[in-house]
């Protein structure tokens, strides 16, 4: 089966986040003065062969763990849809 | 006896020549070592140096873990070998968990481009064992991703252990506890955002550095003569 999985990768809380503060106090010069908690994080795609919805997502776990993601100052969440047979 | 360093080249690095000019000038003898390389040529010690490995893709340093001359670079740490990571080669070493912690964004997002001032925090490390602690040096920074982090378990034990390095005096970019550099359990591995090659002669506005980098020799020399 062929998956799309889609991973968000944000910061840790407690872990500075510049762009986010950065963005956060450059909104309120355009009048957008009820913004807070912005974040900003990063979104990988990808296309993967797995028997099923459970072993793609294991194995997305596995990459983000590993390499897409750094564990010291970020978490991951990972949405897996099927795509249709081509 | 003239100590052999191993100076590692990935696509993107751009220090290289500068670290074995300034190791040379010295008495040291250099080889530059590619990426793709599956051994150090037997060299006394590693200087990982600055640049842009693999373009900084993903995050600094991520992918340069996975070079096949990394596997070489973790042995000898393993083996009690001396290992320099400067700058985005500090980078590289916490993405491959040579050193604790990571690198992320200034504070402000600016790049840093200047000469600060950073204090010798211990003699317990291969960059070190040569100055005594309390020794301010003015060393030149050039990064965006110099602002370190780890978790409070970890900075308590690199405090306990006597493992930081080398802090800054007045903290450019928002590092934890002004850390500039740390070392691993052994003090053989050692990880710093200051360029000490960049402050090696007068002529560069500061000689600084040479502190360091004939440490790194010495401890260099050390390890050829005890093998």
């Amino acid at each position: 089966m062929r998956f799309e999985a889609r991973v968000d990768v944000t910061h840790l809380p407690g872990i500075a986040d510049p762009q986010g503060a950065t963005v956060e106090r450059a909104l309120p010069a355009l009048g957008y003065t009820n913004v807070s908690e912005v974040h900003i994080g990063k979104t990988i795609r990808l296309v993967i062969d797995a028997a099923d919805e459970a072993a793609a997502r294991a194995q997305v776990g596995e990459m983000c763990e590993r390499l897409l993601a750094n564990p010291v100052i970020e978490a991951y969440s990972i949405e897996i849809t099927e795509l249709a047979p081509t | 006896m003239s100590a052999r360093v191993a100076i590692v080249v990935f696509p993107g690095t751009n220090c290289e020549l500068d670290v074995a000019h300034s190791l040379e000038q010295l008495g040291g003898s250099t080889e530059l070592v590619f990426h793709t390389a599956t051994s150090l040529g037997g060299a006394d010690a590693v200087v990982v140096p600055g640049g842009f490995a693999h373009g900084d893709y993903l995050r600094t340093g991520a992918l340069a873990r996975f070079s096949p001359v990394m596997t070489a670079v973790a042995e000898h740490a393993a083996a009690g070998g001396p290992v320099v990571g400067i700058c985005n080669g500090f980078q590289v070493l916490t993405e491959a968990d040579l050193l604790p912690g990571a690198l992320q964004k200034n504070v402000g997002l600016k790049f840093l481009c200047k000469t600060v001032e950073c204090r010798v925090e211990t003699s317990a490390s291969v960059l070190t064992s040569g100055v005594a602690p309390g020794t301010v040096l003015r060393l030149p920074i050039n990064h965006f991703e110099g602002n370190y982090i780890c978790d409070q378990v970890t900075l308590d034990q690199l405090r306990a252990e006597d493992r930081i390095v080398l802090r800054y005096v007045d903290n450019p970019n928002g590092a934890l506890d002004d850390i500039a550099g740390i070392a691993n359990e052994r003090g053989n591995v050692v990880g710093l955002m200051p360029h000490p090659e960049r402050a090696s002669d007068a002529l560069l506005g500061s000689s600084d550095g040479v502190v360091l980098l004939q440490s790194l020799l010495d401890a260099a020399v050390a390890r050829s003569e005890a093998a």
